[in-house]
């Protein structure tokens, strides 16, 4: 049968709030993973494929750079100044990677930079083996960029991406999570923005056997704003989990969070959780999250909970929604009434449906690549 | 010359307060090239008809048939039945997020023809058809309804009419919530394409402003779920001046 779970915190005793979680850059600090743990609750923990079990080694796949003259990529140690400026792990998975390589990848987008052509790094994975990655992207003052980070091939990848947007900085930040079917992918993505940063990060998880992306928000100072988009395509067997974080501790920052969904077979599960704090100080804080899922078939289930804590009643606006069901009949009829076959009409409101993130990657082969892969998944099992 | 042919026809929907007859035997038969028009109250059936027509699930046929050229329309699919030339212009036509007019017009021309439409045609055919609509050539990128003031969603309706080209049109209540500059503007397209593909329409509608735009050849007077009265263009005139009270007092 397919299940759909809308859970509204407010109606149920929080286990932990958002800010007391723990933090730490230790693995040994953080418990073994089980389902009593809110954060883990949805996963089972043998599907990490070990990345829980103790501090990895490197990621032994391929990483390539490109980028348009001026943007750079470095490969520093762990004694840099930028590594664990925009986050501390929240979770065993994070922690096993963090600085377990020794060494992270810095993409250097220098004050006032501007392109219109992307920074592009492409993480090809090889082997099943565990392995840790940590990147830093730094985009300085004024600097306005898109940066694409593309995950494919075979991986087990445990993953931390620190994401500086500085002052006045206009940042586009993709993550393309496109997988072998039996790939595992935990990527914990902390974004810091400056003053008056705007931020738009896209996630799109097609790929993978297992999938869980963290995107945190802090704000460094007033003015910031953030768009976190998402994308993601689950067929049988697949675990996709995103957990999207807004930590409003600034005044006059926004956040506006929109997650779509679409679900299709056997056992595809997906997870939703947007967490939204709201501190003392973050006066004049604008605020909405939303998720939908989409429920091709029976025996999906995707599990959608926003929770929003407010610590001041000087605020702009909070609010959040969540839906999750099937195909809306009137658009189906719609369509068909215009000579369209069910099954093309069906495809063309999914294809439609996640379009409306895919299209704000505005990046053309990226796109092209990534609708080529939903057509692709629509035309093997919808029926 | 094609002919659509509604005999007995009644239909039930269910409601939270059970199973509910909406049309109760109506016989109506229009051929190529004719506009009739249905009038009536709210409440009298007038879209459980026009919807019935194209097939939308919520509603039951529980006797009588509906043929186009002789074939049983009801066992057809809603796309067979559009394939097999039946157009509705919808009165609340739905927003289909992510994806484009043009890409859904040329689905649907696609689907209709069974063979995707020469490219350089078809690009010249929708710019003259959406320019004499008085349509912004950036129409085409935006979103399916997505965001469409109410006159811009009867004018993409009847864009669609004009470029699918089906044997019979049904229009529902098109001439809702548009003002007369854009009344004007809708009619002439369903004249001019009335004009070039010869379809034959039924035109269903509350008021009779319409009918100053687009004249109908026949009027049917409907009330509760069959027709009343049938006449010609001299029927909607009295209407005008009495209103339904006759028919519903009755």
């Amino acid at each position: 049968m397919t299940s759909i779970i809308n859970e509204h915190s407010h109606g149920l005793a929080p286990v932990q709030m958002r800010s007391e979680r723990k933090r730490s850059t230790d693995i040994a600090d953080f418990a073994a993973i089980s389902k009593t743990e809110e954060q883990w609750r949805y996963l089972d923990v043998e599907r990490l494929k070990g990345l829980d079990a103790g501090i990895l080694p490197a990621f032994d796949g391929e990483i390539s750079f490109t980028a348009p003259a001026g943007a750079a990529h470095e490969i520093v140690g762990i004694d840099h100044d930028l590594f664990g400026s925009a986050g501390t792990p929240e979770d065993r998975v994070s922690a096993a990677a963090w600085g377990a390589a020794g060494q992270i990848h810095v993409l250097r987008i220098p004050a006032n930079f501007s392109s219109t052509e992307p920074v592009r790094l492409e993480v090809t994975g090889a082997s099943e083996a565990p392995g840790a990655l940590h990147v830093v992207v730094e985009a300085g003052t004024f600097a306005e960029a898109t940066v694409v980070i593309d995950h494919r091939g075979r991986a087990v990848l445990a993953e931390n991406i620190e994401i500086i947007a500085g002052d006045e900085s206009k940042l586009k930040v993709v993550s393309v999570q496109d997988w072998t079917r039996d790939s595992v992918h935990v990527s914990a993505q902390f974004l810091k923005l400056g003053r008056n940063a705007q931020v738009e990060h896209i996630a799109v998880t097609l790929g993978g056997d297992t999938v869980r992306v963290t995107p945190t928000v802090a704000y460094a100072a007033p003015g910031g704003d953030v768009n976190l988009l998402g994308a993601y395509f689950a067929t049988a067997g697949q675990h996709f989990e995103h957990r999207p974080f807004v930590d409003h501790s600034q005044p006059n920052c926004k956040s506006n969070v929109t997650y779509k969904g679409a679900l299709q077979g056997e056992k595809a599960h997906t997870v939703w959780v947007g967490d939204v704090l709201i501190r003392k100080a973050a006066e004049g804080t604008d605020t909405y999250e939303l998720n939908r899922n989409l429920l091709l078939t029976d025996g999906a289930r995707a599990d959608s909970v926003p929770n929003l804590e407010i610590e001041t009643g000087e605020i702009e606006g909070a609010g959040h929604a969540s839906a999750s069901g099937r195909f809306d009949d009137e658009q189906l009829f719609y369509l068909q009434a215009r000579g369209i076959p069910e099954l093309d009409a069906r495809r063309l409101v999914v294809r439609g449906f996640l379009n409306e993130v895919v299209q704000k990657i505005a990046v053309d082969d990226i796109e092209e690549r990534l609708s080529a892969t939903i057509e692709a998944e629509l035309a093997r099992s919808i029926n | 010359m094609s002919i659509l042919q509604i005999k007995n026809l009644h239909v039930t929907v269910e409601t939270d307060q059970g199973t509910k007859e909406i049309l109760r035997g109506v016989d109506l038969t229009i051929r190529s090239g004719e506009t009739h028009a249905i009038m009536g109250p709210n409440g009298s059936g007038k879209s459980t008809l026009a919807y019935t027509i194209a097939g939308h699930p919520k509603y039951t046929v529980t006797e009588g048939e509906i043929l186009l050229d002789g074939e049983d329309v009801l066992a057809m699919s809603v796309d067979e039945r559009a394939r097999a030339g039946l157009f509705l212009a919808m009165q609340y036509p739905v927003e289909i997020p992510g994806v484009s007019v043009s890409n859904f017009l040329r689905t649907a021309k696609t689907a209709i023809d069974g063979e995707a439409p020469a490219l350089r045609q078809w690009i010249k055919d929708i710019k003259v058809a959406m320019e004499n609509l008085r349509m912004d050539s950036s129409f085409t990128e935006r979103n399916v309804n997505e965001g469409f003031s109410g006159g811009e969603k009867k004018r993409h309706e009847i864009l669609q009419l004009e470029l699918l080209k089906p044997k019979f049109a049904v229009l529902d209540e098109t001439d809702s919530g548009l003002d007369v500059d854009a009344l004007k503007v809708v009619s002439e397209g369903v004249n001019r394409a009335k004009d070039s593909v010869g379809f034959g329409a039924l035109l269903i509608t509350h008021y009779t402003r319409i009918l100053n735009y687009i004249k109908p050849d026949f009027v049917h007077v409907f009330v509760a779920g069959r027709i009343a009265e049938e006449g010609g263009p001299e029927l909607a005139e009295r209407l005008e001046a009495e209103g339904y009270d006759r028919y519903v007092n009755a």
